[in-house]
């Protein structure tokens, strides 16, 4: 009993140990390949490959996820992340995307807005004759021209 | 909206797409324009400063510190095959001329340090190397592939040509000697 108690302890412990190390398929879609401005998982190129060992060697020292970022960007620069980290300046990369959006949202809601008050005038009545009546002006109009006409 | 806050609005929306044309433009005429290009088409030009970690010691090395100098510099990636080739041609040219003030300097960029000190400690590489990861010093010189080498004459200014490739190659040996006797010449 002693022995099992002790077994599911160290399982207990241990499991999210082994969960958290990282692996290199988890890794190569957040992290660029410096030459050829594309992920590792898209990138056969020398040094991708090169950034793949590193990673893998890491992975195995079941080094965590952030550490390894942390020491390719301290070789690479920040630019080596397929995404920005969410800090400082960087996070103007994740707002200005999403402010464009909101204001994008804005300029569309108030164009719809105008658009939908905008509504066609009504047709006048229609005449004795099922026509459409003439307005006021276009009816003096023609008046003084059947006018002309008789005379 | 009254006439007059469209008109703004307009005049915004147009300074604005002026303002990104104008800033493409500048990017791809001033920015982008490295030390290369202006050395191609005859200009003088000054080797752009640069302060970097070393790569094969501790501490920083800047291009300053050789001022008065001839300096070969050279950029290199562990991960570039005929980087290895032309290691050697480096090596000999820095133990043939260190003793008339000729300093090689070696720039690796784009790559994982401990692969870039191996590489060196391999290919027997005894010469100040200067790393730089991220490459910040590329777009300057406008280096668009490794190997590529660069000739500072003593007054900081860049002399010969840029040379493209690996030095062992025939068609880039002979063109490389004739670059390091002008140097040593400046």
């Amino acid at each position: 009993m002693r022995t099992l108690v002790a077994f599911v302890t160290a399982l207990v412990l241990a499991g999210p140990a082994a969960a958290a190390c990282p692996t290199l398929a988890g890794m190569e879609g957040k992290v660029m390949c410096p030459t050829c401005k594309t992920t590792l998982d898209q990138s056969d190129a020398p040094v991708a490959r090169q950034i793949k060992a590193f990673i893998e060697r890491r992975a195995e020292a079941c080094v965590s996820e952030e550490q390894i970022k942390d020491e390719l960007v301290a070789q690479f620069g920040p630019a080596v992340l397929a995404a920005p980290p969410r800090e400082g300046f960087h996070w103007l990369a994740w707002l200005l995307p999403l402010g464009g959006l909101l204001a994008g949202a804005v300029v569309v809601s108030v164009l719809v807005w105008r658009w939908s008050r905008k509504r066609p005038a009504p047709p006048s009545a229609p005449d004795s004759n099922g026509r459409p009546a003439l307005d006021p002006e276009a009816e003096r109009r023609l008046d003084r021209e059947l006018a002309r006409f008789d005379g | 909206m009254t006439g007059r806050v469209k008109l703004t609005a307009q005049v915004l929306s147009v300074a604005l797409v002026a303002g990104l044309f104008a800033l493409l433009v500048w990017k791809l005429a001033v920015q982008d324009e490295g030390a290369a290009r202006k050395l191609g088409r005859g200009e003088i030009v000054e080797a752009p400063a640069f302060r970097l970690d070393r790569l094969d010691a501790p501490g920083k090395v800047s291009l300053a510190t050789y001022r008065g100098r001839p300096v070969v510099l050279n950029f290199w990636g562990s991960w570039c095959d005929p980087c290895k080739a032309e290691a050697p041609v480096l090596e000999a040219t820095w133990k043939r001329y260190r003793d008339r003030g000729l300093v090689v300097l070696g720039v690796d960029f784009h790559d994982v340090k401990s692969a870039a000190r191996d590489f060196a400690r391999d290919n027997d590489m005894s010469y100040p190397i200067a790393y730089d990861g991220p490459g910040a010093t590329l777009s300057d010189y406008g280096v668009t592939a490794a190997p590529e080498t660069f000739f500072v004459g003593p007054d900081g200014k860049l002399v010969c040509e840029r040379i493209q490739g690996g030095l062992h190659l025939d068609r880039n040996r002979g063109r490389f000697e004739e670059c390091v006797q002008e140097l040593l010449t400046a």
